[in-house]
């Protein structure tokens, strides 16, 4: 397999053509359903960058409550507790249990928080005004996709949690707001990493400066 | 920039990633096509794969239900005895806090794994007999395609690592046959997830076409 063209490397776009996305098969610009598999052809989304800015802000909304309201509800014999995501991992920080501690947290806190900056700049990124390195750029969407969905984690451990622990006046717990906020941000979030075309990635470099 | 004379469009494949266009080839065996430009994965084709996929998924079919079924923790504290299954973890939303929230996590671990497999089944099981493709076969691929980065079950079993290590101190915990049921379904559907080159399936599909 060799490249269609010489050096400037050719783009389907640049050569008048459109690739579908889905199957890579590739067509004439003019085309608008993939002959393959039947895919919506479209050679460069205008408006997934406004897609892509909408649900991410709904994720960020939705990550606010995740945090300020308790995420676990703990009921011993002896006492109550309310957790949230950090004091969950203030807690195990407490117990000893460093790694699982250092899980949660980066699964819960760095991530979604790194993943929105990435978002927003990979974003910023396509219109040309910031100037960098399209790999490197690309490698850094590659990551956001591939990672979004671990952050689930944490949504799993409070199901599970609930779902064992229930022995009556011993101990029970329960899932708490901020379970349902922070699984809405992760889908939303998520969302808005696939929104990306990732083509528009490449094609600020292809501008001439 | 100049234009050469482009080769029939079928002979072209543009990276999904960056759009550059590359002549498509079959790569030798254990090969792949990589983007000149960005690295990206093209075309790893394998004819033998689809039989190994269709075998893989219906493998992760049956795991799937002996992971849905069986406990997969079970928990003694105070002298009670508590057990749950994947059924248990998802009913455990669905009387305190919210429905949507044991739909949810319902539909990430069990019903879009097992409608992905399904469609799977469907889109490449008469291709890999020798037959012909279903009619519905190519809408069928493209759920496939779209389920995968929304079905998460491998996420879930790092999640029941976690929750047993913050229970261990409370209770004395035991995995259960579910547990490594779900194990063995996750290691399956990475390794067919490997396999699978999109872009040999779909020309494969449209080859077969009626």
């Amino acid at each position: 397999m060799g490249n269609a063209g010489s050096t400037p490397r050719l783009t389907a776009r640049q050569a008048g053509l459109v690739a579908c996305r889905r199957c890579g098969q590739v067509h004439l610009i003019s085309d608008r359903i993939c002959k393959r598999c039947g895919g919506a052809l479209v050679s460069r989304d205008p408006l997934s960058n406004q897609r892509v800015w909408a649900w991410l802000a709904a994720g960020m909304i939705a990550y606010v409550p995740a945090n300020i309201y308790p995420i676990l509800l703990t009921s011993t014999l002896v006492d109550n507790q309310e957790n949230t995501i950090l004091g969950g991992v203030i807690d195990l920080v407490h117990h000893q249990s460093y790694f699982v501690a250092f899980i949660v947290f980066f699964a819960s806190i760095v991530i979604p928080i790194s993943k929105f900056m990435a978002i927003a700049y990979l974003v910023l990124a396509t219109n040309g005004r910031i100037r960098g390195d399209s790999h490197r750029r690309h490698r850094l969407y590659d990551v956001v996709e591939f990672i979004g969905r671990w952050s689930m984690i944490d949504v799993f451990v409070v199901a599970i949690l609930s779902a064992l622990v229930q022995l009556d006046a011993v101990a029970t717990i329960n899932p708490g707001v901020a379970a349902v906020s922070f699984a809405l941000s992760v889908v939303f979030t998520m969302r808005a990493a696939q929104c990306i075309d990732p083509r528009l990635i490449w094609d600020a470099d292809r501008m001439p400066a | 920039m100049t234009m050469q004379p482009l080769p029939p469009l079928d002979d072209l494949v543009a990276c999904p990633q960056c759009d550059t266009l590359h002549h498509a080839g079959t790569p030798g065996a254990a090969e792949r096509a990589r983007c000149v430009t960005c690295g990206t994965i093209l075309v790893t084709t394998r004819p033998a794969a689809i039989s190994q996929i269709v075998v893989l998924a219906l493998t992760a079919t049956i795991l799937m239900v002996a992971a849905i079924s069986f406990p997969f923790l079970e928990l003694d504290a105070a002298g009670k005895h508590s057990a749950t299954s994947v059924v248990g973890a998802i009913a455990a939303f669905s009387h305190s806090l919210s429905v949507p929230m044991a739909l949810a996590v319902a539909a990430f671990i069990v019903v879009l794994p097992v409608m992905r497999l399904l469609a799977i089944l469907w889109a490449l099981g008469p291709l890999a007999f020798g037959g012909k493709p279903l009619r519905s076969a190519r809408p069928m691929f493209a759920l496939a395609e779209m389920l995968r980065p929304w079905s998460m079950a491998e996420i879930f079993i790092i999640g029941v690592a976690v929750a047993l290590v913050k229970v261990a101190g409370l209770a004395t915990l035991t995995l259960g046959p579910a547990f490594w049921a779900f194990v063995a379904l996750v290691l399956v559907t990475i390794l067919n997830d490997t396999l699978m080159c999109r872009y040999s399936i779909w020309e494969m599909l449209d080859q077969h076409r009626a």
